[in-house]
Formats: structure tokens, sequence, C-alpha cells
């Protein structure tokens, strides 16, 4: 533990007790990345609380040390956003698990942070209600994590993101105050919303040590098709046409022939032989709706040049369906020793286009990238795959992966769709935004926390002084850097 | 006020005309006013360049400007303290992108949101909103957070937003978000744009996500007599899988059913409705109705069309606006809490299903009395949770009485007001709970 955090440590020891603090260097080492372990850092401290007031009692004693902290769920995140500081504090939420108080009446649930995802489901499953975000770790990732992350999931087509799921919440801010925003448990509140403006902001603004979620109602029915296509294009073209026919399925999900290959290696998931790629659709609501748009889809599926095509109404039938794609990303590791998962997003017209980019991309590079993406909303994951034990092909590797960056922002799209920005992306930012408008974006950060002591180095690529005055401008150049604003 | 402020931006008019063009200056009127504070002048940006320029003329001589649409609500929330340069952004039009098959618009924030509605309907789509002013702005439906009986599945303006540009207070451009649906790329400052009432910037542009125009609508309705009929009956429509769209409750003043309701209120004195929005496919839709009439029975009835008090606010011009929201299963609460203080039979309309409504009071009501019938709505949310906020009240009333209750985070908003505009050159005064 770096010396200067020593009179932290025993403080928070004498507040939280001794079992709540970490020290010991190979204990902390555990917690030095996050899911994407290509960034590693040992965190300086490891700070354990079990309440809302203790995260303020660990974040309170940071402001005054000037020490930063980040907090951390269950550490799934892909994008770094739970990278440890080395002189500073992490602030784990694993102990603060309870579901505080489950609502079907007013169809809300209040949990703490560190409860996992697939947890609030599991509690109101048996009186027909479920929590709608559902990313693809939902069984570890935790509640604070998909609130700092706006985490999505396979079903966000139809349902929306963390943001649109959340109602209240009390957050603890980077100078240690504990306070509620939004409308608790009524769907709005006056005044700025600030529950939309903390929801996806990557631990930059402070700490959700209480989560207000909305519950819906379980559908009546749900269905599943699993589709077969020669390519990944004819599947495109399939999603396209079912969102130009007006049907707004639940989930609507690709992947492509190496994806596909890694995922019969892995679970023998039983895909289409031959396929090029598959597209799996799940319609659900109504039942007198589902029917008909399941059989819609289908329609739409052969028409689109769906050689194979499989429905699934039960819970089983659907599982094996969805077993494929679930394990996709780790099936990977069958058919590489090392891949780096991308996301990225363009808007879902450009899917063919960009699917072809992305192929001479990795033809050119003489690089295997395998396909999985949410095509529904364009939300792309090319698997960029690579042998870190060959000299040079990890950069190689990285290249590519970025390259691809590129491609989505040049169609208009965006470089992270639902794994954040975190420390992997920071600098990717500008890609997409001007000067002025990451500017404008940290006087939210400054109004929160002008000390900048929550999660430091994360989402911007340089921090902004707060407290400075606004940038002197002169009348001729009045846009200054907004680099965007013609694309508007 | 008014008195100050006219003589330092008429001052200016010469400035703003260089920035705008002679004929999109004018002193302001008698109609310019907001919410009683009479403005100097009226400019009118055509693009986002001249509106940038505008905003920083006015800073850089510590005038207070205040963005106006079609000015539908513009009197709503607290008055401003002041307001030399009225900014009406109606130049600021059209639907500049399209695509269909992604399901995604960018708008001018000055067109009419009815405008947006025409343009996309021609390929069978529609932003999600359908809140009670259709001659609104897009900037206005944003800065007031505005949604009609839709909000019950697509939720607020914030949440059907995915990009937006603005003019900060200095002058400075800035956007976030994009025009592809999912993106967590940075800041999505478009949320705490949206029911800003404009303290924070000047909104030009607004990129949508956008809904396919259902195949089939139909409205399921029912004869209503108390608040607790319509709690019950929704919380049977939001136990059950029918996935209403919309669920809309109208309980009219009525004269003949006096307040408190100990004095009379029976199911007898019906004069009130539910009404259920099912959208779909066809066939779908037509089956779901017949489950819809069965569970809520009474005379319930299907029909085509909505019933005539579909989307309206049940205020009307003088009348005090207020809004209830409440946990949806608390509202009946709220509403009893409120017939009962202001003795009066206040209208109740909107949302059921997602806790949402509004009423009205009559505009000549005593500024004490007014006060203590908030209180007592306020109280009764007090440990269930909900607010009940004042939206419009004439002058008097508004200076007197507090318009928004407690709001949860209020030192936040004022300290981010703070961050983006530091010299209070923008709707000063308007946010929320003051400042």
């Amino acid at each position: 533990m770096p010396v200067a955090l020593a009179p932290l440590a025993d403080r928070l020891r004498h507040a939280l007790g001794d079992d709540a603090v970490v020290t010991d260097e190979a204990a902390r080492r555990t917690y030095e990345c996050d899911g994407l372990t290509a960034y590693r850092s040992v965190p300086g401290l490891v700070v354990l609380p079990q309440t809302a007031e203790q995260v303020q009692t660990v974040v309170r004693e940071c402001a005054r040390a000037g020490v930063p902290f980040v907090a951390r769920g269950a550490g799934t995140g892909l994008s770094g956003g739970a990278l440890p500081v080395a002189a500073g504090v992490l602030v784990v939420t694993a102990r603060m698990r309870k579901i505080i108080e489950i609502d079907l009446p007013n169809q809300r649930a209040i949990v703490e942070p560190g409860v996992a995802n697939l947890a609030v489901t599991q509690a109101v499953a048996r009186h027909q209600h479920y929590y709608a975000p559902d990313p693809s770790s939902q069984s570890v990732c935790t509640i604070g994590g998909n609130v700092a992350e706006n985490s999505g999931g396979a079903h966000c087509l139809k349902y929306g993101f963390t943001v649109h799921h959340v109602t209240g919440l009390q957050i603890c801010t980077p100078d240690g105050e504990l306070t509620w925003i939004g409308g608790g448990k009524a769907a709005e509140a006056p005044g700025l919303d600030l529950v939309g403006a903390f929801i996806g902001t990557e631990g930059t603004l402070g700490i959700a040590t209480k989560v207000v979620l909305r519950l819906l109602r379980t559908p009546e029915a749900v269905a599943t098709v699993l589709a077969g296509f020669r390519t990944a294009e004819e599947a495109g073209a399939a999603v396209s046409a079912i969102i130009a026919a007006g049907l707004t399925p639940a989930a609507a999900e690709i992947m492509d022939t190496l994806a596909i290959e890694a995922a019969e290696q892995a679970v023998g998931c039983g895909y289409p032989a031959g396929a090029g790629a598959v597209l799996i659709v799940e319609c659900d609501g109504p039942a007198a709706e589902v029917a008909a748009q399941v059989a819609d889809v289908e329609t739409l599926c052969h028409a689109a040049g769906a050689f194979a095509l499989r429905r699934a109404d039960d819970p089983n039938d659907r599982a094996e369906i969805w077993k494929g794609r679930k394990s996709a990303f780790a099936a990977v590791g069958r058919i590489s020793p090392d891949y780096i998962v991308q996301d990225g997003v363009i808007p879902r017209t450009a899917l063919a286009e960009v699917l072809h980019e992305i192929g001479a991309l990795a033809e050119g590079a003489g690089i295997r990238v395998a396909n999985v993406f949410h095509a529904g909303d364009g939300n792309l994951h090319p698997l960029v795959l690579y042998d870190a034990r060959e000299p040079g092909a990890a950069d190689a590797a990285a290249e590519v992966s970025g390259a691809i960056l590129d491609l989505c922002v040049s169609h208009g799209g965006s470089i992270t769709g639902e794994h954040g920005v975190g420390v992997d992306k920071a600098t990717k930012l500008p890609k997409m935004f001007g000067p002025d408008d990451l500017d404008t974006m940290q006087l939210v950060r400054c109004a929160f926390d002008p000390s900048g002591l929550a999660n430091p180095g994360k989402l911007f690529p340089t921090p902004r002084l707060c407290g400075e005055p606004p940038r002197p401008r002169s009348a001729a150049d009045p846009l200054g850097g907004s680099s965007n604003l013609e694309a508007w | 006020v008014s008195g100050l402020s006219g003589p330092a931006a008429l001052a200016l008019s010469g400035g703003f005309a260089a920035i705008c063009g002679p004929e999109q200056v004018r002193p302001a009127g008698e109609a310019d006013s907001v919410a009683g504070v009479h403005p100097g002048l009226v400019v009118a940006p055509g693009t986002i360049h001249q509106a940038a320029d505008v905003l920083r003329l006015a800073a850089e001589h510590d005038l207070a400007a205040v963005a106006r649409g079609a000015g539908t609500k513009l009197d709503w929330g607290a008055a401003p303290s002041r307001v030399d340069v009225l900014v009406d952004t109606r130049r600021l039009a059209g639907v500049h992108y399209h695509a269909p098959g992604d399901l995604v618009a960018t708008v001018g924030a000055g067109t009419p949101l009815g405008t947006v509605q025409q343009e996309v309907a021609r390929s069978g789509q529609r932003v999600a909103l359908d809140g009670a002013t259709p001659d609104a702005t897009v900037g206005g439906v944003l800065a007031t957070n505005e949604a009609g009986p839709l909000r019950l599945t697509y939720g607020l303006p914030r949440d059907l937003l995915i990009g937006v540009q603005f003019v900060r207070a200095d002058g400075v451009v800035a956007h976030s978000g994009g025009r592809v649906v999912k993106n967590v790329a940075g800041y999505d400052l478009g949320k705490l744009l949206c029911g800003s009432y404009g303290v924070l910037g000047l909104i030009t542009t607004a990129t949508f996500r956008l809904h396919p125009l259902p195949a089939g609508r139909v409205w399921v309705t029912r004869a209503v007599g108390s608040p607790l009929e319509v709690h019950e009956l929704t919380a049977a429509l939001l136990a059950s899988p029918l996935a209403p769209t919309a669920v809309e409750v109208d309980l009219p003043a009525d004269p003949a059913a006096p307040s408190p309701r100990q004095r009379g209120e029976s199911a007898g004195a019906a004069r009130g409705a539910l009404s259920v929005l099912l959208e779909g496919s066809q066939a779908g839709v037509a089956a779901r109705a017949q489950a819809v009439v069965k569970l809520l029975g009474g005379d319930a009835d299907a029909d085509g069309d909505p019933p005539q008090w579909w989307g309206r606010y049940p205020f009307g011009r003088g009348d005090l606006a207020l809004k209830l929201a409440a946990p949806v299963a608390d509202l009946h609460a709220a509403v009893y809490a409120l017939r009962d203080s202001a003795g009066a039979a206040a209208p109740v309309r909107g949302s059921a299903a997602a806790g949402v409504v509004y009423s009205a009071l009559p505009g000549s009501m005593p500024a004490p009395k007014l006060a203590l019938v908030l209180d007592a709505v306020r109280t009764t949310l007090l440990g269930r949770g909900g607010f009940c906020t004042v939206l419009y009240a004439p002058e008097l009333l508004r200076e007197s009485v507090d318009l928004w209750g407690a709001v949860p985070g209020l030192p936040l908003m004022r300290r981010i007001k703070e961050q983006f505009d530091p010299r209070r050159s923008l709707a000063p005064g308007r946010l929320a709970g003051g400042g």
C-alpha cells in the first residue's frame, strides 16, 4: 500500500471495521483490472462498504485527503471503467447486495448497487414481473455497474437501456453528500433530470448507493425465430425488412460464420449447417400479437434468403437457440488464443456496407474478425482474433479494431453502444465530439466533482480545470472547434 | 423590470440586426411578455451560427435572454427575474434528416412537433410524443419535457431524444449524442436539457428515435365514478399481460358532486371515464380489446376513435394548472387530498397508469388557500413519494406560493446552472426550485 494512504486506511478501518479495508498487496492485486484485462493497475487501497452511509464515510475521507476513488461492482465492464488508481481507493460494492424493497403495486424495486442484475428478475419472476435491461453478463454484473455504464443488452431494441428503467437514485456525490435524485417511485420529478444526467457517466459523478428500478409485467408470450442465411449481408437485409414492416422485435441478433463456428465448438448449439450467418429474432408481448409478428418475421426472413428457419415458443427451446449467441464471446476463445471485443454502432441501414468494409479490413491485415451483433440497433461486436505469442500480432489486431471504430464513426455511428468509453476509448471520444462539446460535458462534471476525484482518467481524453472561466471567443470564430457542427 | 431591460436591449438592436438581419429584430410588444416580464427586443435568428452570435452578444452586454418557440407554455413555471432579449426560435425549423430505415430524424428546434409528425408519418412513422399542445415547437416540448398518453409506453421526450445541439449562455455551440439509438459515448446532455425550462441552453437541433405507426389502434373506454375506482381498474390493467399503450383517466369537475367526498361521492354518480389505448396488429388489438372490455367490466366499450378529452389538459386559460406525479398505486391518495382540500371539484385528467395527472384550480383562488391546498397534497405524498407541481399560475399567485415543493437534488441543479451560466444571463430565475 502506498505510504501516503496509510493514515486514510487507519481512519477507514476505524470507521468501517478491519475486514472492510484491504491493504494486503496480493489481495489488492485481485482487483487490478475489470473485464478488459489489457489495462491493469493495483489499487492503493480496497474498501468494501456495507451501507450507503459507509460509502459516504469512504468518499468523505477521500475528499478530505484529496485521494481519488473508483467504484467497482462485479468488474465485468469491458472498457476499463473500473480500472483502479494506484494512488487511490477502490470502493467495491460487493457487500451491498440487499434488495431493499419490492413494491409490486407500484412496479418498483429498490436495491443496493451490488445486487446482481439477474437477481432482481429472479426476485419478482414468480409475481410475473421482471427487470428489462439484460446485459449478457447479467448473472453477475451489478445494478450499480449498470447505472454507471447505462447498460443495455439484447432486448434493449424494444425496451431501452438502464436509463429508461431507473426512476430514482440515492447517490454519494464526490464531496461526500448522500442525496436522492429523481422521482423515487414516481415517474418523474420537477427540475433538471439528474437521474438521466448521472446514468452512464461511468462513475465520474459519484457512486449510486440505492437504485429505484422500474419492474415490467412479464409478457404473456415470447417466441424466438432462428434463421440461417448464406451471408451476413442477407441476414442484415432481413432485419431491415423486419423493421421496415413496422415490427418492433424485442431482440434481433446476428452471428457470422466465424462466430457460429466458435459457438458450435464451445456449446454445440446446432445452428443450421452451412450458414454464413444466423439471425435470431425474438418477439414478445400479448399472445394475440406475438403469433402474428412471428409469422411476419418468418415470411420476411424467407424472402430475404433464409434457407433454414426454426421457431421456439417454450422457454427450453428458446434457451437452446440463445445458447450459441450467449456463449459467443467466450466461445471465440476456442478458435483463437486471444481476441479483442469491439463495441461500435452504425445506422442499421449501413450494416451490409460496413460488414463488407470490415471484411476488407480484416483481409487486408490478414486478421480474422468474427462478428456478433445486435442487428436491430446497429450495435456491432466484432471480435478481432490474434495470437499474442506472435510478435506484432497484438498491435496489428488493435489497429484493425481501431479502424473498425473509425468505420462506425464515418458512417454516422458511435464508438460505443454499450461497453462505455472508460479508459479504453477516452482518446477516441474526440472522433465524435469537438472541444466545445467535451468542454460542455465537463461543466456537468465540474458541478458534481470540481476536484476531479471520482474515477479520474476515465471517459474524457483530458480533464477540464473546474472554475476556469469560460474561454473568451472572438466573434469572427464563434464556433471555435465545434468540428461536428456541420455534420448536424 | 421591463423599464430597465427595454432601453439596454434596444440600444443593441443594431448589433442584433447585424447578426440576423434588420427584419428579424423588433421591439417587444405586449404579447411578447414572459410570465408577465416584458423583454426589450425580440430577435429571430435563422441559423445556428446566428443563434450563437445572438446569445454571445447578449451575454457580453449582460442582457438576459429567454428562448421562445410557439409560446404555448412560455408562462409555465417561475417568471424569469429579467428578460432583455426574447429569442424566437421558429426560424430554426425544418426536418433536416430523416432516415426511415434507421427510424431516426433530425429536426430544427423551432419546428412544430406536429409538422415533424406529418413528415415522418409519410413513412409510416412517428415521434412517440403526443403532448397536449400539438402546435408547440420541438424545443418547447423538450424544454418542458411535455408528454401525453403515449408516455406510459414510450416515456418522456428525454427517452426519445438521442442527440441534441444547443447554444450555451456564452454563445458556444455544443452537441451530445448522435444519430444512432444505441450510444453511450460521452455525457448525455440531452437529458439535462429536457425539462430545463431553458436555463441551461438554447436548443437548436434535436435528433429523435422514431417508432413505426401501429397498424391497429383501439380505445376501450369505461365510465368511472371515483379516484378509488380508477385506482382499482388501473391496478388490474397493470397486472394483466394486455400491454396497453396508454391508460388515461378523465374525472371532470362536477358541481353536483360536492367535495369533500364524505358528503356525497357514490358509484352512481359516474361522470368520469377511464380509457385504454391498445396498439398493434389489426387482429391483435381486436382480440386484446375484447379482453380489456371484459377486464374493465361496467359499460366498457371499444371504439376506433379516442374520447374527445383524450390527450388534452383539464385546465383552460386563466386556470391554475397543476401536475401530480406519484407512485402509481398512490395516485388516488393525492387526488383525494387535492379534491378534499380544494373544496371544489377539481377536474383531473392524465396518465393514470403512469401515475401522472393534471388538474385545474380557479385562477382566482386566494394565495393563502392555494398554499394550504398544495400543502395538503404534498403532505399526503410525503411518505409515499411524489410531487405536486404548479405548472402555471396567474402572476400574483405565482409570486406567493411554492410552485414545486421539495425538489430532490436542488443543490446539484443549482451547481449545474452555475457552471453552465455563471453570469445568469439565460432565463434567470426559471430553474425549478428557484435559481
